[in-house]
């Protein structure tokens, strides 16, 4: 009897799994595919280069650059302790910590705009809103150096804060499960050796974190481009101000250019390849 | 000298209470008991690693209950290794000296002489990735040794190894302790390890009692 057991036809055939997870994993891929050729027969070659030559696009490319790469570099300050206590700290209230910094990540794009709203103008500080404070600060700064803003709401930092509260939770996670990866062992041994927990932090865990890191400003980077709701609220939708590559799309839609859309859209695809390709070549060499 | 007095600590769901245990300068103590009794929680509260509810520990007559660590100046031999993955041997080796405020070349020339001695001298520019059990516990040890410590604690530094790299590994141990002069405190499940490199065996028993093993 043991010998039916091991029978041929008693084993199942791989073919239907093997069909099961390439059919699903290209059925999405196909969307996507699907989604960009839709949008490529909606515009030509000429919109495309009519857009790249239009003043207001090209500032607002290169204000979505400044802008998503001041998010990735203060996501990537903010999540990698972030990540490391989650990871390594057991503490009271670590769950609601935990689910808070989560936040962001659930809730509707417009209402973190509009709580930033609220945040910074009604909420008071020693009887000023946060943005009297700040705007403050800035126009000291503003004074002595003209292209700093003189205040945050409507203005180009609103920009960068809607784009970081929403991106740093996507690197938080990503830092949490790329310490969670990293054998705390070693870090131990480093103290044994002679090291304080920020030794061992700086020399162990860091440096194999490293490719975490990249993924997390990476993740961050690409998650601040796409972001629109909180900025329309927070900072506006001001032509050749507060106009980022999400924005220029809604303005383009706004005034009827539907081609015009699209092929800002486009450059904002060609921009996000150019730009993460190049991180993650980048992050490949450091980490051979 | 390794000495420890009524130590009381919890980790997950065991308690160990009153433990008393003595190792005399530059003995060798096994210490054995069933899996999840608590013997690495133990060890790391000898390394500083962990912190006990109760009781004390004793270097050379030194209270070390509340010192950190780095300030214990004990080498560690974790069970995997715990290599450091992002450097090289002889990065690893040079690692403590470097971090206790040694010059680089006085650091890199101890990884020389420590890896001389154990015999990985033709690993020192290699990775950690695809080097064997037996290599990773060699550099486990020499890193744990760079900085001559007077406390050794190996946490199951054989149990991965095949037969014949156990062996080699024991050979080195013994080596070690004729060379250096540090008192070592050692798990292990392997009777025939402990009766082998053991001066003296402890057992946890069930009731999460230490007693010494006749």
């Amino acid at each position: 009897m043991t010998g039916d057991a091991y029978s041929p036809s008693k084993i199942r055939s791989d073919v239907p799994f093997l069909a099961a997870i390439w059919g699903i994993s290209g059925m999405y891929v196909l969307l996507i595919i699907a989604v960009l050729a839709a949008d490529a027969s909606y515009t030509s070659v000429n919109e495309l280069w009519s857009a790249v030559n239009d003043p207001d696009v090209r500032a607002s490319i290169w204000l979505t650059l400044q802008t998503c790469t001041i998010t990735a570099i203060l996501s990537v300050i903010v999540s990698v302790p972030a990540g490391y206590v989650l990871a390594r700290y057991n503490f009271p209230l670590k769950r609601l910590f935990d689910s808070i910094l989560d936040i962001p990540i659930v809730l509707p794009p417009l209402v973190i705009g509009l709580s930033l709203l609220i945040l910074f103008n009604q909420v008071m500080i020693g009887g000023q809103s946060i943005e009297k404070w700040l705007g403050e600060w800035l126009s000291g700064l503003h004074a002595w150096n003209d292209s700093i803003p003189s205040g945050v709401t409507y203005r180009i930092p609103a920009i960068i804060i809607a784009q970081f509260t929403v991106s740093c939770a996507f690197a938080v996670r990503t830092m949490r499960n790329t310490f969670d990866g990293i054998d705390p062992r070693q870090e131990e041994v480093a103290m044994t050796l002679g090291c304080g927990r920020s030794g061992a932090f700086w020399l162990i865990a860091l440096p194999q974190a490293s490719r975490g890191v990249i993924a997390a400003g990476t993740l961050a980077w690409a998650r601040a481009l796409g972001e629109f709701g909180p900025v329309l609220v927070f900072a506006g939708a001001t032509r050749g101000s507060t106009e980022v590559l999400a924005t220029t799309v809604f303005l383009e839609i706004s005034i009827g250019n539907l081609e015009g859309a699209v092929a800002v859209s486009f450059l904002m695809i060609a921009v996000a390849i150019m730009v993460l390709t190049g991180v993650r070549i980048l992050g490949m060499r450091q980490t051979v | 000298m390794i000495e420890i007095r009524d130590l009381s600590v919890r980790a997950g769901n065991f308690h160990l209470k009153g433990v008393n245990l003595r190792v005399p300068k530059s003995g060798y103590a096994v210490l054995m008991g069933k899996t999840g009794c608590g013997k690495t929680t133990l060890l790391e509260c000898v390394c500083g690693l962990k912190r006990a509810l109760s009781g004390r520990i004793f270097f050379d007559g030194h209270d070390v209950t509340m010192l950190r660590p780095a300030e214990r100046g004990v080498g560690y031999v974790p069970q995997d290794g715990a290599i450091f993955s992002t450097m090289k041997v002889s990065e690893q080796l040079a690692f403590g000296p470097r971090v206790r405020g040694w010059k680089k070349t006085d650091a890199l020339s101890r990884a020389e002489e420590i890896a001389e001695e154990l015999g990985i001298g033709y690993l020192m520019n290699r990775y950690p990735a695809g080097l064997s059990g037996g290599e990773r516990q060699r550099i486990a040890l020499g890193r744990a040794l760079s900085c001559r410590p007077q406390i050794l604690c190996l946490d199951e530094p054989l149990s991965a190894l095949d037969d014949e790299t156990k062996e080699e590994i024991c050979e080195l141990i013994e080596h070690l302790r004729r060379n250096h002069p540090f008192t070592a405190l050692h798990i292990t499940h392997s009777r025939a390890e402990a009766e082998r490199l053991g001066d003296m065996v402890f057992v946890i028993g069930p009731d999460g009692c230490l007693r010494e093993d006749d």
